[in-house]
């Protein structure tokens, strides 16, 4: 749900840095969304194609990198794959993980003219 | 102008809102450029409203006052437990109310009935506060005669979890009519949670809600988490929380010796 005001802060952050740039439109913006970032990527298409009418994002195509949850165990030392916000061990069961990768929610690049 | 975000407003959160990128017309074609070029930004979606939210921190640390963020899901039991909560410590303690909803003021004329000052902030059709509604929301009251400032969230185990509004401390509160397993199917709001309330224990004879596996569940997500189980209907585990309280507030004293009335 509230990948509205996310969608609105990226299409104002993009629309800032391509005027400083001086360009006339943004033709791409490449984000990354973390799988533990609590966004959803349809979600932000979605609100997207709303957001940019009427801005220089308009029209442009949003390229969504996805980041896997990833988590680092302190009592087992793994390196485990985090599908959720957990700070369970699969691998030794220790409440013991530690949130390393997966948390992102950031413009990466723009493409403009 | 408003100093917190540099917009020209003077008035309250709601009374206006912010360009959100649009490009105004400035009287002139640009040349066609030289074609398409990529910036490398590298830019937090977030970032805007955790600058607001630290400079709200900022703010609240200077005057003294301890802040705490009430969230939950609807009917959980927030507005019941402020207004038992300003019954009980309304004498002892200065508080200040924020109230965040998607519309009506219902929440903040039940609270103002306690006689603390209170603000209603109505999001319309938004699913969360931001640091930007609470920096103006918050302006009305005096904070350096103010112990305790509540924000009252917009009722949603989801989104707010995501926007820091410049509190000490979140609160989250589940009441045992929702069921043990929430912790897990809404695990950001657990994670960002200091303390779990775990509220309408009274209602434990009539539901099947297992005390222990919530906890267990909570313990999971966070396991640094407080949790005290309380009921606004009998008292039960009401004075820990006010022990909790009365200890933040009490941290935020100590440094700057607080201007008394």
């Amino acid at each position: 749900m509230h990948e509205l005001s996310l969608t609105q802060n990226l299409v104002e952050i993009a629309a800032e840095h391509a005027r400083a740039a001086g360009a006339k439109a943004i033709l791409s913006i490449t984000l990354e969304v973390g799988d533990l970032s609590g966004a959803d990527p349809d979600a932000l298409t979605f609100a997207f194609d709303v957001c940019s009418r009427g801005t220089l994002a308009e029209g442009a195509s949003l390229n969504i990198r996805r980041v896997p949850g990833q988590g680092c165990c302190a009592a087992c030392a793994a390196t485990v794959v985090c599908r959720t916000p957990t700070v369970v061990c699969p691998a030794c069961g220790a409440l013991a993980v530690t949130c390393i990768a997966g948390t992102e929610l950031r413009i990466l690049e723009l493409e403009i003219d | 102008m408003c100093l917190n975000c540099g917009c020209s407003a003077t008035g309250t959160a709601d009374a206006h809102h912010h360009d959100q990128g649009s490009a105004p017309a400035h009287g002139h074609e640009h040349e066609p450029g030289q074609g398409s070029r990529t910036l490398h930004i590298e830019a937090d979606l977030l970032a805007k409203n955790n600058r607001l939210a630290a400079g709200n921190r900022a703010r609240f640390q200077a005057a003294g006052v301890a802040v705490i963020n009430l969230v939950s899901s609807p009917g959980a039991g927030k507005t019941t437990l402020l207004e038992r909560t300003l019954t009980d410590l309304g004498r002892t303690l200065r508080f200040a109310i924020l109230v965040g909803d998607l519309q009506t003021s219902r929440d903040a004329e039940r609270i103002a009935a306690s006689g603390v000052p209170v603000r209603q902030i109505n999001t319309g059709a938004g699913c969360h506060l931001d640091a930007h509604q609470v920096a103006h929301g918050s302006e009305a009251f005096d904070l350096p005669r103010t112990d305790i400032l509540v924000i009252e969230n917009v009722g949603n185990l989801v989104c707010p979890a995501g926007f820091d509004l410049g509190e000490d401390h979140k609160v989250v509160l589940l009441s045992v009519a929702e069921g043990e397993d929430k912790p897990l199917k809404y695990p950001h709001m657990f994670q960002a949670a200091s303390l779990l309330l775990i509220t309408k224990t009274d209602l434990l004879p009539y539901v099947d809600f297992d005390l222990e596996c919530c906890k267990a569940f909570a313990r999971q997500v966070n396991p640094q988490i407080e949790i005290i189980e309380i009921s606004c209907r009998s008292g039960a585990g009401l004075p820990a929380w006010y022990g909790w309280l009365e200890a933040g507030v009490a941290l935020k004293r100590a440094p700057s010796a607080k201007r008394q009335e």
